[in-house]
């Protein structure tokens, strides 16, 4: 298999109606480890992650994969902010990134309880998804990511519908895809999931990167001013 | 007024003992109607899949047209079918005027730009739903049109009853391409057209009876599939 990463941005944006959302970026990932995207709300995570990952149009920019794109995106998982629920079983839903690969109703089935029981949907296997709970469709949606074994996945803020017990177990989740070699790119909110988890981190304010670097300096002694005030936890615009 | 009732006594008669004249005619008009609801419905469910996962430049522009069909008179519709079959017209080699086969053809025309529309309708709002979640998983514009109508079938099955209901009541085109011979391409419709004439109100109204009990069946068809989705059940 040929590496993936780095993933290498250079002047890449995502622009809506001529506006621009996010950049201009210049940014290289390199292979393993937890990068962590933080910044205040509408600084652009969202965006930054679906422009990284491809779901968002690159309008300006390039984008490169140290492999073919193509290739390097049937390796690749993506955890929405706000999960999407297909009107299926929660086990057909597990099982369907499976299905869509070709492999048997009832391996994949196998498969997807499996999953759904690492993320403790394992009572609920035939009940509707679109019925479920925030915080059961984002493990829901961590599962559906996860089954096919992507070997990086982008997961924008799963954990912020979940209460404590709930982030604990998608925390130790994140925790074993790291150590198999997954490489997570991560935002989100919580500080304090940031420190437990970052390798590096990203720092957007207004749509740009402010500061990047390793985590430990970063959240140690952050460069710029936003971000200081951001870690102190001032009000950042 | 005792016509009337003398006429509604029989028709009811005629109901129960299953008349061989009714059953006939019953059982033709359904199996036009089904024939051409299968082969309008093969049609538009990819059409509509494809209109609404596909950004295509003539996308617009052909929901407009069919939008606009939906709005075709049957009777033009059953006009256009006739000449295009008869003797002299471009398919007349077939010789498939006043068959059921013209009949299926012209429902067909009439059909597809209802189901299509009706469809199109729920499969876009559920593209958007899915829109992100199948983008991000790199399906192939099949796998997405394939995925859309398997989770949407029961809006789809609704179309389709719309489309039935259409269909089995429809007169003007069927009169016209299928010339309502005895035997041959007598239906439901058109039999009740002829029979009023002739003042037999009572075969009029006993096959009115069966059309009425079939837009009722559909009618509540429709409204069991509307309950079973809003209850989430699968
Ligand atoms: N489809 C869109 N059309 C127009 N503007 C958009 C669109 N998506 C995002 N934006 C804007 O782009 C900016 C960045 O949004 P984004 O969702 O990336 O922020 P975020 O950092 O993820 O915020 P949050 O912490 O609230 O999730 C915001 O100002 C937002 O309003
Ligand atoms: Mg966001």
């Amino acid at each position: 298999m040929s590496d993936l990463f780095p993933l290498c941005a250079r002047g890449a944006e995502t622009r809506r109606r001529g506006r621009v959302l996010v950049g201009p970026v210049d940014l290289t990932l390199e292979a393993g480890g937890v990068t962590v995207v933080i910044g205040p709300n509408g600084s652009g995570k969202t965006t930054l992650l679906r422009l990284l990952h491809g779901t968002a149009r690159l309008s300006a920019g390039t984008l490169d994969w140290a492999c073919d794109t193509e290739e390097a995106r049937k390796h690749l998982g993506f955890v929405f902010q706000r999960p999407v629920m297909l009107r299926r079983s929660v086990v057909q839903n597990i099982a369907y990134p499976l299905r869509l690969r070709g492999v048997g109703r009832a391996k994949a089935r196998g498969q997807a309880a499996e999953w759904a029981a690492r993320v403790g949907l394992g009572q609920m296997l035939d009940r509707p998804a679109t019925g479920l709970s925030g915080g059961e469709m984002q493990k829901l949606a961590l599962a559906r990511a996860f089954i096919t074994a992507p070997r990086a996945v982008f997961l924008d803020e799963p954990t912020a519908a979940l209460d404590g017990a709930a982030t604990r177990e998608i925390e130790a989740l994140m925790q074993e895809a790291k150590e198999d070699g997954v490489r997570l790119i991560l935002a989100t909110h919580d500080m304090g999931q940031a420190r437990r988890l970052a390798d590096d981190v990203v720092f957007l304010h207004q749509g740009r990167v402010a500061e990047t670097g390793p985590a430990e300096a970063f959240l140690a002694g952050p460069e710029t001013a936003a971000a200081q005030a951001f870690l102190r936890g001032d009000i950042v615009e | 007024m005792t016509d009337l009732w003398a006429g509604l006594a029989q028709a009811f008669w005629l109901v129960v003992t299953l008349d061989p004249d009714l059953m006939e005619i019953t059982l033709r008009s359904l199996r036009v109607t089904l024939t051409a609801l299968v082969i309008a419905s093969a049609i538009a469910f990819p059409l509509a899949a494809l209109l609404a996962v596909k950004r295509f430049r003539a996308r617009r522009f052909t929901i407009a047209v069919l939008n606009a069909l939906m709005g075709l008179p049957p009777v033009v519709v059953g006009l256009i079918v006739y000449i295009l079959l008869s003797r002299s017209g471009p398919f007349g080699v077939f010789g498939l005027l006043f068959t059921p086969s013209a009949m299926i053809i012209a429902q067909v025309i009439i059909l597809v730009p209802l189901i299509a529309s009706v469809a199109h309708q729920s499969l876009r709002d559920l593209w958007s739903e899915y829109h992100d979640l199948l983008i991000s998983m790199n399906v192939t514009r099949w796998q997405k049109m394939q995925t859309l109508l398997w989770d949407a079938r029961r809006a789809l099955l609704t179309a389709a009853l719309a489309g039935f209901g259409r269909g089995i009541g429809e007169v003007g085109a069927i009169m016209i391409v299928g010339g309502n011979i005895d035997h041959a391409t007598r239906v439901l419709t058109t039999a009740i057209a002829l029979e009023t004439g002739r003042g037999d109100f009572a075969l009029a109204l006993g096959l009115g009876f069966v059309l009425i009990a079939l837009a009722l069946a559909v009618n509540l068809g429709t409204h069991w599939l509307g309950r079973t989705e809003r209850e989430g059940r699968w």
